[in-house]
């Protein structure tokens, strides 16, 4: 590992912040060609990994699909889902093998503009380069509706960061707010520990985890969709926000979605609307998001089927399935008792990356980072890792290879031009 | 469904090309895409009122209706009432299947499938126990609203509830009854 030299200002061409799989990807093509750079940590390789997940939590992703450039997997369970410090180990194992110049235990303070580039401040003196690659993550912080302030002191919330395990919370009912892959393992895991739950749930995105015998994982990275690319996209704002599948990594690669949450007594309800006084509303279009969902899920499997039926393979693979559509009870609740019915709210309602350190003009109006599929709009800054930042599989270990490819071809080509300049 | 050849382009009247620009233009204007809907009433006499609706806000100006548009509002006869007019329940549906049916024909249009026939049925569910203030636990309002669609288009019935589905989601009266709304409401002495 570098060393930072405390306090001193230190020159490199490029620095990379966020020692994650984008982060390591990027030094790894930066080695490649040999340019000078770091990548600065706030704590340990994959520190998210290490201290931001739940207990129970394992990755969407079997395990064969866990690759970075240069380091496929190579453990013995390739139709495996592994836990976040499997995943902690996976990438510490890769900056070490890559020789990744990682200055660990240094927070980022402030990334400004200086003359021929930026200059990274950081607690443990300051850096200047060149170029700057935000390979921080898309989870930095729990994105908790504006709602949650207008909740009773009576109601204890945490967000999906915070929780680990059912038996921290409190006893009482449980609501769980939002049906991504995480609202519904943190529902069902919190039922099974003996709690009423309640499962707040908007527009969510249905999938089995196996399809006609496979991996729907492999399904989709066979047949292209993952490959897409948000250029490609009729909505691209809407591709970017879309919600993790209700998918669970398991060694009996169990399915997961809302009829299985309810057999296990969760009790779905509609999107959490509003707060009166001391009752929770819930939005009445829980028919109407359960029914899109089924639509999705079955548009995406006759793509699947097609592309099956193209390629010759309807003989080698099981046959053609459709799943029960989901179940909504006749008329769901509208309403809980805070305090009484729910004593605890869960916000499963996804993450946003965290640029408040970057003091460069390149925020639009609603406070998003301006970029091109991962060229911000400020010379020499670049951003990984981000939700369909490139493709769909931008922000998945396996995806980085790819946007990292073509970043950091238009990194050097900068790093080139700038070289030009000064001769 | 029929194949229809693949430059046709499907006509239900909505111009979604001005919609997409308008799209387009108020999310780099967001100013003006602030509107005030309005409408005045004025009790006639019982339970009936007449309300009008002409003039709005949006776009950053004033705008009007090309006509003014009444509605008599009044409670049926059963109710010792006159019946000058639909209930004002009623006039919920009413709009609920408005605003779903202008949605399911600009959603079509955008995905270019030909509508030839959409039809709408609602039913809402009401124990009169809560505004008659018998039971203190029944609501005023609906207890649900059953809405169904009958929907002739070139399309298969897959893409059909999609639409609905669309609809539904992009619905203003849909998220004003299924979400909360505060109401304010104040008085003045004439």
């Amino acid at each position: 590992m570098t060393d930072p030299g405390d306090g001193a200002g230190r020159t490199v061409d490029v620095v990379v912040i966020g020692g994650g799989h984008c982060g390591l990807a990027m030094s790894h093509a930066l080695s490649r060609r040999s340019v000078d750079h770091v990548v600065i940590e706030r704590g340990e390789v994959a520190n998210a990994w290490r201290t931001e997940r739940w207990d129970s939590l394992r990755l969407l992703t079997p395990n064969w699909m866990c690759r970075l450039p240069g380091q496929c997997y190579d453990g013995g369970e390739p139709d495996g889902f592994m836990r976040a410090t499997d995943v902690a180990a996976f990438l510490a194992r890769y900056a070490t093998r890559m020789r990744v110049p990682v200055v660990t235990h240094t927070t980022v303070q402030r990334v400004a503009p200086a003359s021929g580039g930026y200059v990274v401040r950081t607690d443990r003196g300051d850096w200047s380069c060149r170029a700057v690659v935000l390979a921080s993550g898309a989870c930095s912080l729990p994105a908790v509706p504006r709602l949650a302030a207008d909740l009773p002191a009576s109601v204890t919330q945490l967000t999906a960061r915070d929780y680990r395990r059912p038996a921290d919370l409190p006893p009482g009912g449980v609501l769980v707010a939002g049906a991504s892959a995480t609202g519904l393992q943190l529902a069902l895991e919190i039922r099974r520990s003996g709690r009423p739950v309640l499962l707040a749930t908007g527009e969510h995105v249905r999938m089995p985890r196996l399809y006609r015998g496979r991996d729907v994982q492999w399904w989709l990275l066979a047949s292209g969709v993952l490959d897409q690319r948000i250029e490609d996209m009729d909505d691209p704002v809407r591709a970017r926000r879309l919600p993790s599948p209700q998918l669970v990594g398991s060694d009996e690669r169990m399915a997961l979605d809302l009829n299985i949450v309810q057999r296990d007594g969760v009790e779905v309800c509609g999107r959490l609307a509003g707060v009166r006084r001391n009752r929770a509303l819930f939005s009445g279009s829980l028919h109407n998001v359960c029914a899109l969902a089924d639509l999705k899920m079955n548009r995406l499997l006759d793509t699947f089927d097609t592309w099956a039926r193209a390629q010759g393979l309807d003989a080698e693979i099981g046959a053609l399935e459709r799943f029960e559509p989901t179940s909504v009870a006749a008329s769901p609740r509208l309403g809980a008792e805070l305090g009484r019915e729910v004593c605890t709210i869960v916000w499963a309602t996804g993450y946003r990356p965290d640029f408040r350190w970057l003091d460069v003009p390149v925020f639009d109006r609603r406070d998003e980072l301006r970029h091109d599929r991962g060229v911000v709009d400020a010379p020499g800054l670049y951003v990984l890792g981000l939700p369909f930042l490139r493709r769909r599989k931008s922000s998945f270990i396996h995806g980085a290879e790819a946007d990292v490819n073509e970043i950091a071809a238009h990194l050097f080509e900068h790093l080139e031009h700038i070289a030009g300049a000064l001769c | 469904m029929t194949n229809p050849a693949p430059t046709r382009r499907a006509d239900n009247g909505v111009n979604v090309d001005a919609l997409l620009t308008a799209r387009a233009a108020l999310t780099d204007a967001p100013e003006g895409a602030q509107f005030k809907w309005r409408a005045t009433s004025h009790w006639m006499n019982g339970t009936h009122s007449r309300a009008t609706v002409d003039g709005f806000f949006g776009l950053g100006a004033e705008q009007r209706h090309r006509r003014s548009f009444e509605f008599d509002s009044d409670h049926p006869e059963i109710f010792a009432a006159t019946d000058n007019g639909a209930t004002p329940v009623e006039y919920v549906l009413v709009g609920l299947a408005g605003c779903l049916s202008a949605g399911i024909a600009s959603v079509a249009q955008n995905r270019n499938i030909q509508l030839h026939s959409v039809r709408a049925t609602l039913e809402a569910g009401m124990d009169l126990q809560g505004v008659l203030g018998i039971d203190e636990h029944v609501r005023n309002g609906f207890d649900g609203i059953k809405v169904h669609y009958e929907i002739d288009a070139d399309a298969t019935p897959e893409q059909i509830a999609a639409l609905v589905a669309q609809s539904q989601k992009r619905s203003a009266v849909f998220d004003i009854i299924a979400n909360p709304t505060d109401v304010t409401v104040t008085t003045s002495k004439a």
